[in-house]
């Protein structure tokens, strides 16, 4: 399948390699063009450098023809309108957007884009282990 | 009625303090701290520190029982999700919403965030006006309702100069609704005859434009 990404920080930059890794293609955004030495050297992908919010760039990154976008930029907002972009205007079949802020994450998962919330991960594996040694009565009470 | 305005800029403040003048309740909220010192000086309890994107502070700002919400940052994107949170979470009857960037006119739209204000948009409609490059030009558009507001200008021997409106075959879904001549503007009326030169106003449907050049430019 062929896979647009936008943001190249941590996760984005990652997910990208480990989609090419996988054996599909995958096209990168980044506002920023030292973004581009997270992916690597051999990277066989394109980068294309500029403001994801901008059509001309999601076009030129080959939105209209892909089959799945990754929104991973480090901001919530932007997240959202893109991913709801690359939905509702270019009919890209599988959107999955990050969001920091489990609020909404939710209220928009409710609308229907498959939401990720490392905040929410992080939450539940803090509290989960948390209550795990609770339970184990090994916590001195 | 109620108003929470959120992104306590210039546009913010002065929405804020022109809705106080007329009577309405006002909440403002900003999230860059130095700016919040400066609003809450004037506004007091009417300034709420936070980030206005986020579901609790729009809670705690009272969104879920405004009657309408002003999204007035600076930020397009943050625009969008302020619209669409306080419409489909708190139920917000009307929003309306900045755009800073004409750019980003299109994913408001897309995405049903509306009204829309633009000030490039409008500065560049004022000059269209002051300084006509063309003889068309849209002075408003009322997206939601379907509706723009256009000028145009009677170009000589087109088929509208020397015309009485109630003769002029108009594109239905249009209205003219004002004659502009020597600098005086008039109502239009059914015996009202144009002539070169006048500028009128015209309430349409949108996509007209092209009948309405053919009748007032000959083009």
């Amino acid at each position: 399948m062929f896979v647009v990404v936008v943001g190249c920080g941590r996760v984005g930059a990652q997910v990208a390699r480990d989609l090419i890794e996988d054996g599909h293609d995958v096209n990168v955004i980044d506002h920023n063009p030292e973004a581009l030495q997270r992916l690597g050297g051999d990277f066989p992908g394109e980068f294309i450098q500029g403001p994801a919010l901008e059509v001309t760039v999601l076009e030129a990154a080959g939105i209209t023809r892909a089959d799945a976008f990754v929104a991973a930029t480090n901001g919530d907002n932007t997240n959202l309108v893109i991913a709801q972009v690359a939905r509702d205007r270019y009919q890209v079949e599988c959107v999955i957007v990050r969001v920091l802020d489990p609020a909404r994450a939710r209220l928009y998962a409710e609308k229907g884009l498959v939401t990720v919330c490392p905040t929410r991960t992080a939450i539940e594996r803090m509290s989960g282990a948390l209550r795990e040694f609770a339970a184990a009565g090994t916590d001195g009470r | 009625m109620y108003a929470v305005i959120v992104g306590g800029g210039k546009v913010g403040a002065n929405v804020g303090r022109a809705l106080l003048r007329m009577g309405h309740e006002v909440t403002i909220v900003e999230a860059r701290s130095a700016r919040f010192g400066t609003l809450e000086a004037e506004f007091e309890h009417m300034a709420r520190y936070g980030d206005g994107t986020e579901i609790f502070v729009l809670e705690a700002a009272g969104m879920a029982r405004a009657d309408v919400c002003i999204a007035v940052t600076g930020d397009d994107e943050d625009n969008i999700v302020i619209g669409q949170v306080a419409r489909d979470h708190f139920a917000v009857e009307n929003v309306v919403a900045r755009v800073n960037d004409p750019r980003n006119q299109q994913h408001f739209d897309l995405l049903g965030v509306a009204p829309t204000v633009c000030a490039t948009e409008s500065i560049l409609s004022l000059i269209e006006h002051e300084v006509p490059q063309h003889s068309l030009v849209h002075l408003f558009s009322l997206r939601r309702e379907n509706l723009d507001m256009i000028e145009i200008g009677v170009v000589a021997e087109s088929r509208a100069d020397g015309t009485r409106l109630a003769d002029l075959d108009l594109p239905r879904g249009t209205l003219v609704v004002s004659v502009l001549r020597a600098r005086i503007g008039r109502v239009a009326r059914p015996d009202t005859v144009l002539a070169a030169g006048d500028q009128v106003v015209v309430i349409a449907e949108p996509g007209h434009e092209p009948a309405l050049m053919e009748l007032f430019a000959g083009e």
